[in-house]
This record gives structure tokens, C-alpha cells and sequence, in this order.
């Protein structure tokens, strides 16, 4: 037997809804197959199997909240008795379970049962998630008078059962959340004011945004690219080639950002419990504008990257973000972040970071503008960028060095396509 | 309202009782001329002479058999074990025919019968002498057994047992004789299957009986200390047993500590909380906890007995962990 346990996609993931199973009990099911959509803080992502064989039990149904690391489902592998008891090895839904990528994992090995005759049939034990959620009587039925679902609450009891008082502490959190927006209302209000609740990935959006802002001190420092090289090495690039292989200015300065990021490491770096982390890769999320809110998926090891590498994995991910199909990979932290307003003509902004990383750049669009050139007045092509950044890793004189770096880039654009580091 | 000794209330009712009614008798082993083992019948052969103060043979089958003989025929007799530990002895008699006897005749034959004397442990009697074997006769329907914990109760309990029309098992404690309280003068009665309330409280509802609810009040008091505020409900008598006022409790309070000296497995405590689930699931907030003696022969050696036996500590604990403010116990121990 093999658990699927609900993975950690994303560093501020600790619960996952179960949107749908696509697969049912008895539907065999091969590596690698999607079998149930998950639903995380932002995105939706298709879980895939790990191991072959037949989806023998689902532990949580659809519409139900796990927590990351807890047993889904159980998929019975290939040669493998029916009726082997599955569940019996599931840790329970609100123990805290490692960190783990999507996953199905092998369960500790459990006795396995004479089942003679029985191999044809699959026993599908149908449980509701509530019923493997540790309650007292008492608390249940609070719970339910509340309004609030089991799975929600934190149990402070053995083995995390929930009590009558951790149903108490919910139902007063909620209590004053409900009424903050009276609270906060404007004074005089109106026939058309509504509010809406929060969905869950402006939930997240708004923790992790008010968390930054709140705990890192920003710094932030703007300085004036001169495009045009870059946009003539662009047209050239793009010549000819068909729609799906064109390359951005986003691409571009995905791939200077990283190229400066090489040299530049207080700004690939995090501040963690005191002590500032280097990173070794250059991971860049890419912040992408959704209808329902905004996400950054990860581009991997874009200094190791051509151009043209980075312009289709950005393409595919902005697409599968779109689509609400983000895999698990996609939404693991990045390690620097690049966001662009250009395409909304946005002339300069300035980001909040994106914990834990220590850096963002805020990227406007490129337009003609009158400069002074050799004491003459000219036109050219600026876009400014303005990189924020976490004060108590790097200082003022470190970002406008790295966005030093990052123009020389980007007017000299040929280090963006030559097969050698920039250096 | 005079202050009595346990002791002293039993013997009070007795002649009360047996002024009051000439068909009173009572039997027992050495409660005449020797005057009973424990006191209780200290001076009553002077005062009603031998027909009606019987020192009997060293033979609990007979003497209890001769009084049921007795009851059915009219008289109340009064019997004395010597401790209830003898009175397996005459289990085929208590079982078999006092507790049936109206049954098997269809309500024309009566056995208002008492058997009277200690029950349970403390007092360094050793394994054979200690027992707390109330759920024996717990377990009988056709009797009704009583466990007084105060002299007060003592007394209104054993007026009404006496005065009854079935048979009664009376259970003293040896550890409470000397221990001294109010009884109310004249003709006090309590009634059999009402609890009682001794301390109000919201926090958690503790269950207990006999010497038990001194251990329970004990705890209670401490608990209120650190802010906890039990309730303690004394049973009186386990059959009947009063469900009614400790579901009323429980039902408030959301939480219940059961406590009996007598063994673990299978003991009163077990099917007071069976009853408790039963009838207030949806309002527990926490498994009912048991406080029981240890499982084990009642050790002769002081320090053993003790350790053998509930205590306050054992009982505040228990109602720590119903509150979720003492880890979970592993169970099985005197402290459960």
C-alpha cells in the first residue's frame, strides 16, 4: 500500500483542499496520472500518483481541508493483496508531517491479512474526513452550533484531539474578524458598500503582504535603463520566428537580473532566525497577474539559462498559471523576484519583497523619453526599474551596485545571449 | 443535633430501632457477650437480652440462612458480619434466596433482612481482610446496597433499611468508625437512590462514595485553590443508583472523575461512567477518568496500603486531565 499524502506546494502551505478526485476507488492509476485536484492557499494543481497500481481508499473526500503531510488517499500497488489494511497506517490529518514535494509515500509496512478469493473485489472503506478529525462529544457539537468546521480548528488535547475550549478560541476569532470591518467602515456609509469575503489566495496575499511589510525593513532604489540595444537585440532575435518561440523584454531582464544576481549575492539571499542565507541557485519567481489575485511562480537556475530557454518556461508557466494548473514545483519559493508593469504602461512602482527573500525589482515599461546625451538633448528608450529590498541583509550602495550591473546588462545586451557567464 | 462518632451512630439507630420495633432482632459472631468486633453492638445483650442479641456460631451460611428464615416469617433481623469479607461465605444464601425471594413467589414472601458491617480497606487487615466487594451485590438485582460516608448517613440509611421490605446490604466503612459528624435528631431518614450534592461547582463533576467522598472533598478543596471548582456528588446508595443527579451534572460541568477504593476492572466506577457516556455523550468534553485502588491483594505494610489505595492527589490529577491541564494517563494504576 502507498499513502498520498497532501503535498507542500509552496512555502506557506499548511493545508490543502481536495477540490475533486479524479480518479474514484478501484479506477486503476499509473505514475505520474493525475489523480485528484488540489486546491492550495493560490493555486489549483493536479496530483499526480507516484506509485501504480489501484486507488484503493480516498481518506479525504472532495471538498474537505487536509493538512499538508496527511494521508489523502491509498493506492494499492501492483501484486499487492485487497483488503490489506490501509488507513490503520495513516498518521492523523492534523499531525504535522514533513515537508514533502508531491508525493505518494510507501506506508510503514502493515501485516498483511489472508484475503483468499477476495482479489477481484476492492473493499472501499468510505470515511468522512470529519470522522478521522480527533474531537471531543462536546466539542463537535459546539463546533457545529458555531458553524465551523473540525478541520479547521487547532486540537490542544492528546494527540490533538479538540476541545471544548479550542472551539471556544475559534468561534472568538472569528468573532472579531467579523465585526473589524464594521469597525474599520467609513464613516459614512453607503447603499452600494458590500463586503466580500476574503478568498483563500487574497487570504494568503493578504497575510504574507502585511507580514513583509510589518517585519522587513525596506530599502528601495530606482535607477534609468537605456533600452534601445536591448530592444534591437530583441526584434533580431525574434525575426522570423513564429509566435511560441518570440522572446520578451521580460525575458531579457529575467536573464540580466539573474546574470547580476551572480555577482550581487546579498541580493539571492534571505534573512533566517538571525542569520543571513546565501542561496546557492538563482530561482526567480515571476509575479503574474490573475484575475482572482497575484502569484509568482518560479523560474529555476536562470543564470544557467539561455534567453531562450527562459522565454518558454515562461510562457508555459505564465499559461499553466493562467490555467490554474500550477504543478507543486512551480509554486516552491524562488529566490529573488522580478515583477513587471510594463505592459500596463506603468513609468516606476515599487514592490513589496516577497518573503523570505531579501530582494525585488519592479520593473515599468520602456518608453521613448528625451535624454541629455554628450551635452545634447536625444531620444531614447528608458524603462526604470526600482529594486526593493530587505535593509537588514544588504545596504543602499549593494542594491545600486547590482541594478549597476543589471543596466550595464541590458545596454550592453550581447553578455544576455553570449554563451559564456557575463564577467 | 448531637456529634456522633460513625461508630456511635450506628449503634444509636440500632436501639432506636429496636425500642421502637420488639420484632427486631439481630445476629452476628461475637456481638453479645464479647459486645461486636468493632463496638457496634457494645452494651445491647444487657439491654434486649439473648432472643434478641444472638451470638452465633462461626458460620455465615447458617446464620444468615436462619435469617432469612426469620424475615420471611415476620421478624426484621439485623445481621452483623464481622467483616463483609466473610460474607462470601454465605453468597449462595444472599444471592440465591434473600435476593429472590420475593421474585420467585410472587410478591408473597418478603425479606426485610439487613446485613450490616465494614466494608473496604485502610485499616491494615491485609489482603483477605480488606476487600471492597460492593459490586458483587451491586450487581444482584433484589438488593440494595448502601454506602454510607457520613455518621449522619450512617444513620438515616440504616432507619431506612431497616424499616424496608427487602433485603439490604448495609456497607460500613472500618475506616470511618471513629470519624465523627452531625446526626440529626429523632426520626431521621434518608431515602435510598438520592445523591447527594456536598460541594457545587462547574468544573468538573466528581463521583464517589463511602470514604471515597472525603478523599473526593479533600481533592476538591485543592482544586478550588488553583481555580478549579468541582462538584461532588455522593452516591449514598449504588442500587439504587441515582442517575438522574449525576447526568444533571455532568451535563453542566462536562467532565467526571469517578472514584472507588474497590479494584479497577469492573468496578462501580466503570459502570457510572458507561452510565455517564450514555446519558450526557454530546456533552463530554473529555473521557470520563477513573480513580480506583490498584490491582492488586491488599498489602499488610502501611506504606503499601497506601500506595494501594486512591488518594486526594490521585483524584485532582484525574480532574487535571479532564481539563486538559495533566498529560493523558496510561491508565491501570491506583490513580487510573
Amino acid at each position: 500500500m502507498a499513502e498520498v499524502i497532501m503535498p507542500k506546494m509552496g512555502d506557506a502551505m499548511t493545508e490543502g483542499r481536495v477540490l475533486r478526485w479524479i480518479k474514484q476507488p478501484g479506477d486503476r492509476v499509473a505514475r505520474g496520472e493525475p489523480i485528484a485536484e488540489i486546491e492550495t492557499d493560490k493555486v489549483n494543481v493536479d496530483l499526480e500518483a507516484e506509485d501504480e497500481g489501484i486507488l484503493a481508499e480516498i481518506v479525504v473526500p472532495a471538498g474537505e481541508v487536509a493538512q499538508v503531510g496527511a494521508t489523502i488517499a491509498v493506492i494499492r500497488r501492483k501484486g499487492e493483496p485487497a483488503g490489506t489494511p490501509a488507513v490503520a497506517a495513516a498518521p492523523p490529518a492534523r499531525t504535522p508531517a514533513p515537508a514533502t514535494s508531491v508525493a505518494a509515500r510507501p506506508a510503514p509496512e502493515a501485516p498483511a491479512p489472508p484475503a483468499p478469493g477476495s482479489e477481484s473485489t476492492v473493499p472501499v472503506a468510505e470515511r468522512s474526513a470529519a470522522s478521522t478529525v480527533r474531537a471531543s462529544p462536546l466539542a463537535r457539537r459546539l463546533a457545529e452550533q458555531h458553524g465551523i468546521p473540525l478541520a479547521s480548528i487547532a486540537g490542544t488535547g492528546p494527540d490533538g484531539r479538540i476541545t471544548k475550549e479550542d472551539v471556544e478560541a475559534a468561534a472568538a476569532a472569528r468573532a472579531p474578524s467579523a465585526k473589524a470591518p464594521a469597525a474599520a467602515a467609513p464613516a459614512v456609509p453607503t447603499a452600494g458598500d458590500r463586503d466580500e469575503p476574503l478568498s483563500r489566495m487574497r487570504q494568503t496575499i493578504a497575510r504574507r503582504m502585511a507580514e513583509a511589510k510589518q517585519q522587513i525593513p525596506h530599502i528601495y532604489i530606482t535607477m534609468s535603463v537605456t533600452m534601445d540595444a536591448a530592444l534591437a537585440l530583441r526584434r533580431q532575435l525574434n525575426e522570423g520566428t513564429d509566435d511560441t518561440r518570440k522572446v520578451s523584454v521580460n525575458d531579457l531582464v529575467v536573464r540580466a537580473a539573474a546574470l547580476a544576481l551572480r555577482r550581487f549575492p546579498a541580493l539571492n539571499a534571505a534573512f533566517v532566525d538571525g542569520a543571513v542565507r546565501y542561496y546557492g541557485d538563482v530561482n526567480i519567481s515571476v509575479a503574474v497577474a490573475l484575475p482572482e489575485g497575484l502569484i509568482a511562480p518560479t523560474l529555476y537556475h536562470c543564470d544557467r539559462k539561455s534567453v531562450w530557454e527562459i522565454a518558454a518556461e515562461s510562457r508555459a508557466l505564465a499559461e499553466r498559471a493562467r490555467a490554474g494548473k500550477l504543478r507543486a514545483e512551480d509554486l516552491q519559493p524562488g529566490t529573488f523576484t522580478v515583477s513587471n508593469l510594463g505592459m500596463f504602461d506603468v513609468d516606476v512602482f515599487a514592490a513589496i519583497v516577497n518573503p523570505p527573500q531579501a530582494a525585488i525589482l519592479a520593473v515599468g515599461a520602456a518608453k521613448p523619453q528625451a535624454v541629455v546625451r554628450d551635452g545634447a538633448l536625444a531620444v531614447a528608450t528608458v524603462m526604470q526599474v526600482t529594486c526593493s529590498a530587505d535593509h537588514r541583509v544588504t545596504d543602499g550602495a549593494e542594491v545600486a551596485r547590482f541594478l549597476a550591473e543589471l543596466r550595464r546588462l541590458l545596454e550592453q545586451p550581447v553578455w544576455l545571449v553570449a554563451s559564456r557567464p557575463a564577467g | 443535633m448531637p456529634e456522633l462518632s460513625y461508630r456511635d451512630a450506628i449503634r444509636a439507630t440500632l436501639i432506636d430501632e429496636m425500642d421502637r420495633d420488639p420484632a427486631i432482632v439481630l445476629l452476628g459472631e461475637d456481638i453479645g457477650v464479647y459486645q461486636g468486633t468493632f463496638r457496634i453492638t457494645a452494651d445491647l445483650l444487657g439491654r434486649y437480652g439473648p432472643t434478641r442479641v444472638i451470638d452465633t456460631p462461626i458460620s455465615e451460611l447458617g446464620f444468615v440462612g436462619a435469617a432469612i428464615g426469620m424475615a420471611m416469617l415476620g421478624l426484621r433481623p439485623v445481621v452483623e458480619m464481622m467483616t463483609w469479607n466473610f460474607s462470601l461465605l454465605a453468597f449462595d444464601q444472599i444471592v440465591n434466596n434473600a435476593a429472590k425471594l420475593r421474585y420467585f413467589s410472587g410478591g408473597q414472601v418478603e425479606v426485610p433482612l439487613v446485613i450490616r458491617g465494614p466494608n473496604g480497606a485502610g485499616v491494615q487487615l491485609s489482603a483477605q481482610h480488606s476487600q471492597s466487594l460492593e459490586v458483587l451485590y451491586a450487581h444482584v438485582p433484589g438488593l440494595h446496597v448502601v454506602t454510607p460516608a457520613t455518621p449522619a448517613e450512617a444513620s438515616g440509611l440504616l432507619r431506612t433499611a431497616i424499616r424496608g421490605r427487602d433485603p439490604v446490604i448495609f456497607l460500613e466503612h472500618a475506616a470511618l468508625y471513629a470519624s465523627r459528624g452531625e446526626v440529626p435528631d429523632g426520626d431521621f431518614v434518608l431515602p435510598f437512590g438520592r445523591a447527594e450534592v456536598v460541594r457545587a461547582g462547574d468544573a468538573v463533576t466528581v463521583v464517589a462514595y463511602s470514604r471515597m467522598v472525603g478523599v473526593a472533598l479533600e481533592a476538591a478543596e485543592r482544586l478550588a485553590a488553583e481555580g478549579i471548582e468541582a462538584e461532588v456528588i455522593n452516591l449514598r446508595t449504588l442500587r439504587p443508583l441515582d442517575v438522574e443527579t449525576v447526568l444533571a451534572s455532568v451535563r453542566r460541568t462536562h467532565r467526571a472523575v469517578v472514584v472507588q477504593e474497590q479494584w479497577r476492572l469492573f468496578g462501580a466506577a466503570a459502570e457510572i461512567a458507561a452510565t455517564i457516556a450514555e446519558g450526557a455523550f454530546d456533552l463530554l468534553d473529555a473521557p470520563v477518568e477513573r480513580v480506583t485502588g490498584a490491582d492488586v491483594p491488599m498489602p499488610y505494610a502501611r506504606n503499601l496500603e497506601l500506595l494501594a489505595l486512591p488518594d486526594a492527589d490521585d483524584v485532582v490529577r484525574a480532574a487535571r486531565r479532564t481539563l486538559y491541564r495533566e498529560p493523558a494517563s496510561a491508565g491501570g494504576h491506583a490513580d487510573g
